[in-house]
């Protein structure tokens, strides 16, 4: 049913620091491996080997430059996948039902059997979080890896998603938002987690937790731009200009 | 946004014969026999050409009668129902002229109005979207539906409403194109919004996520038709509602002008729709904004 239940149990979700991402694609991998091998058709590729590769991926990381007012430019890398919107607007406009958002933790979810790929669920995604695979024909998302959340068949330290587990640097952490003294929770109120595109109404779960403030760096004004000068030379390299200039 | 040539069909030719269908279910003109049954078939025909090239860009078209499940919540869901609805409540009308002469006007009436809602629901699959501010906008549905009662005014022959639907299309048109060209910039969305960045300074790409072109970018970011907005919008405008006037007006009684008069419609429209998808910005450009 492609109404969106009025509000979850729980509301399982990510805090991302971009304070300490370093942009590896580790955890892209291990989201392609886990949700290739495991639930749901496989992410496909076309032409992986060949000049053309395209591919099917739940989790990307774009990297940004930012630059402040007063200070010197940085580097921000940023995942990017599902953020399981209390408001998801890709779950009301499914014509089948296939998609939909569970009662008990919120997560967004896409029932491959009932899924026509319209493709209009993607297009309802402001952040492009909903990829249609091409060779299976179904829309594939993030499904915050619900088959090893709940999996007790997995020793309990694998019971995250594999994006989170793989992370080297711990910049993914997972958890309940509904729940305010959660890890998640306390890291998106201490360090002000942002919401992404807050002005289309989507409500996302999940939480970006910005850069920490900079050391204003002293002298790194950027470089002189234009022609170098020369004025001020003196000796043999003030000769050299000299001759030069006459020509 | 993509332009697939099965949504632009899709839309083009649904509306042109639901366009139809309601002059004719309106009653506006009564053939009987076989000229009705020429007149019904093209509006069904013209309203199943159309939603069958919808079909066409499903994944899994086998699964489509799923997608009249959903009518609470999804527009392409109730656009489904409204339009099989309407399909079949003209039936008995267009069956009592083809066979025996006899209109049944209440049967005639509803689908009339079904035809138009169906049209509506058409426009509001787009409209609905607030990711594509340039659709999400009260011009669309306009857009849509006089696009659809013209088609059923020049169809049916209907020379004064043809001149005056083409002319509020026209406006509703050129509306859709002004107001949508600040749409993107009025709902504020940027880069910097998008990763929340913005508060920090000033955003921009470094580096994309992947070295190849992906889903996203292939039926999201279109741009390739922007490069001649301004000759296609002329060509849309022209062909679609100045030309046809035109015809009419200078040869009023004329069947080929008629006919031409509806080829050339055909055509605007289509260039139209063209526009409408490949002009869309969606969102999730802006995540790869340099």
């Amino acid at each position: 049913m492609t109404s969106l239940p009025e509000q979850t149990e729980r509301k399982l979700g990510l805090a991302i620091d971009l304070d300490t991402c370093v942009g590896c694609h580790a955890c892209v991998i291990s989201c392609k491996g886990w949700n290739t091998e495991n639930y749901g058709a496989p992410l496909s590729d076309t032409d992986p080997y060949g000049k053309d590769p395209v591919g099917t991926f739940l989790n990307r990381v774009h990297a940004y430059e930012v630059t402040p007012q007063d200070n010197a430019p940085f580097t921000v890398h940023f995942p990017k996948s599902c953020l399981h919107c209390e408001d998801a607007p890709c779950v009301t406009v499914c014509p089948t039902g296939a998609s939909y958002k569970r009662t008990e933790d919120g997560i967004v979810l896409v029932n491959e059997d009932a899924c026509i790929g319209c493709g209009l669920c993607a297009w309802a995604c402001p952040y492009g979080a909903r990829e249609l695979d091409a060779l299976a024909g179904v829309m594939k998302k993030c499904t915050l890896c619900v088959d090893r959340i709940y999996n007790e068949t997995l020793p309990e330290e694998d019971r995250v998603p594999a994006c989170v587990r793989t992370c080297p640097a711990g910049a993914r952490h997972f958890g309940d938002f509904a729940d305010p003294d959660s890890t998640v929770s306390r890291l998106s109120r201490e360090r002000g987690g942002i919401e992404l595109m807050p002005e289309l109404g989507t409500r996302p779960v999940n939480r970006y937790l910005p850069p920490r403030p900079r050391d204003t760096l002293q002298g790194c004004a950027p470089a002189p731009q234009g022609d170098p000068s020369t004025e001020g030379l003196t000796g043999f390299l003030g000769w050299i200009d000299r001759t030069l200039s006459r020509f | 946004m993509h332009p697939a040539p099965s949504i632009i069909l899709f839309t083009t030719l649904s509306g042109l014969g639901f366009g139809l269908l309601a002059f004719l279910g309106a009653g506006v003109i009564l053939p009987t026999g076989l000229a009705a049954f020429l007149w019904f078939g093209l509006g069904y025909g013209l309203a199943l050409i159309g939603l069958a090239a919808s079909a066409f860009h499903l994944g899994h078209p086998e699964r489509a009668l799923r997608a009249f499940t959903q009518w609470r919540t999804s527009w392409l869901s109730r656009e489904a129902v409204l339009s099989a609805a309407a399909l079949l409540a003209i039936a008995p009308h267009a069956a009592g002229l083809v066979f025996w002469n006899t209109p049944v006007p209440v049967m005639g009436a509803i689908g009339a109005v079904l035809c138009g809602v169906t049209v509506f629901a058409t426009s509001m699959i787009y409209a609905q979207l607030k990711t594509v501010p340039r659709w999400n906008h009260w011009t669309t549905p306009l857009v849509f539906l006089l696009a659809a009662l013209t088609a059923g005014a020049l169809l049916t022959g209907s020379g004064y409403s043809a001149q005056m639907l083409l002319a509020w299309l026209a406006v509703a048109m050129v509306l859709h194109w002004i107001l949508g060209d600040g749409q993107f910039a009025r709902r504020g969305s940027t880069l910097g919004t998008a990763t929340g960045l913005g508060l920090m300074g000033r955003v921009r790409q470094l580096e994309p996520p992947h070295t190849g072109t992906n889903y996203l970018l292939t039926e999201m970011a279109y741009v390739v038709a922007r490069r001649h907005v301004r000759v296609l919008r002329v060509i849309a405008l022209a062909s679609g509602c100045v030309l046809p006037s035109v015809l009419l007006w200078s040869a009023p009684y004329s069947l080929l002008a008629l006919g031409i008069a509806v080829l050339l419609h055909l055509a605007g429209m289509l260039a139209q729709r063209w526009l409408f998808f490949a002009e869309a910005e969606h969102t999730v450009a802006l995540y790869y904004r340099g």
